[in-house]
């Protein structure tokens, strides 16, 4: 049995090798921004059937961003929307046969959580300035500031190693349970897994706003939100 | 087999089987707590069960910490190389 921390070199480009990993995040890559480009190209009032789909995806996304952030969606949308649809779509590119998700390796994760953890600097600069900012991880009491930067490097490898181990573990358990067993046995924990992968992309995209909410409304206290809120 | 080996091996079991134990425990809690919650208040389901599944996400993260040191000790021990 091969290791799951290990990848499989494809072809070298040069002197640098080129993984399976590569390969399928940059397929998907160009199938997310291929499809959104066509989409897109012809948008127009009364939708047709794919933007209606494709409006409704980026409503869901801007209708968590408000419920989670309690901010306007329109400068994080890009972000999170992108952070969702790529691993929504790398998790289940594991339906397509002899195609493991690229989500399932160290390396995947390990980007993507370290673009969350640049881009909640990047969004707390600009939101509340450097001081603002530096002020944050000074938030309730300035004892807690060699915590907050202990927290801010933990979470973002918690981020790395929760997504690795649950895409990666499904991935395992389906190798182990195929060489166990024959043909038609794995296929329930495959359907298992397309839902950790869904919850997975979801909980992924909820905890990067979270983090960037964190960052970004220390200014405005927002005791009174829940009041604001209306009923649903 | 030598018993640094032997001695991973054991330990990537015992990791894993006492590692689910503290996360299960607390999964059924809290699914058991929204459930409750769910149940006294039908109107706020879709809250609560956002909540949960965050949550849910989170305590599950325990047992997967347990699962990536039991295969760093299987397939990356840097004891055996």
């Amino acid at each position: 049995m091969t290791s799951p921390l290990t990848s499989v070199v494809l072809f070298h480009l040069g002197p640098v090798p080129i993984t399976e990993a590569v390969v399928a995040t940059w397929v998907i890559m160009a199938a997310l921004v291929a499809g959104s480009i066509l989409i897109t190209r012809s948008l127009s009032l009364v939708p047709s059937a794919t933007q209606a789909a494709l409006e409704l995806v980026v409503d869901t996304v801007d209708g968590q961003i408000r419920d989670t952030m309690r901010v306007e969606p329109a400068p994080y949308r890009a972000f999170i929307g992108t952070l969702f649809a790529f691993i929504f779509v790398a998790n289940w590119s594991t339906l397509i046969p002899s195609v493991e998700p690229p989500t399932a390796h160290l390396e995947t994760d390990a980007a993507l959580a370290l673009l969350v953890f640049v881009a909640v600097i990047w969004f707390g600069i600009r939101a509340v300035g450097v001081r603002g900012y530096l002020a944050t991880f000074a938030s309730p009491n300035p004892i807690m500031i060699p915590l907050n930067f202990i927290e801010s490097v933990t979470r973002t490898f918690s981020l790395l190693v929760r997504l690795f181990g649950n895409v990666m573990s499904g991935v395992f358990v389906i190798g182990i349970v195929l060489s166990l067993a024959g043909l038609l046995v794995p296929i329930p924990l495959m359907a298992l897994d397309l839902l950790t992968g869904a919850v997975q992309a979801y909980i992924f995209a909820i905890l990067a706003m979270v983090f960037i909410a964190g960052a970004v409304s220390t200014e405005q206290p927002t005791p009174d939100t829940s009041s604001q809120r209306t009923p649903t | 087999m030598n018993w640094l080996a032997l001695v991973s091996i054991v330990s990537a079991a015992v990791a894993v089987s006492f590692g689910a134990i503290g996360p299960a425990l607390a999964e059924g809690r809290a699914v058991a707590a929204a459930m409750d919650a769910i149940a006294r208040q039908p109107e706020s389901a879709n809250t609560i069960s956002r909540t949960l599944f965050v949550g849910l996400a989170m305590i599950e993260t325990m047992a997967i910490y347990c699962l990536v040191i039991a295969l760093l000790l299987l397939f990356a021990n840097p004891l055996l190389k």
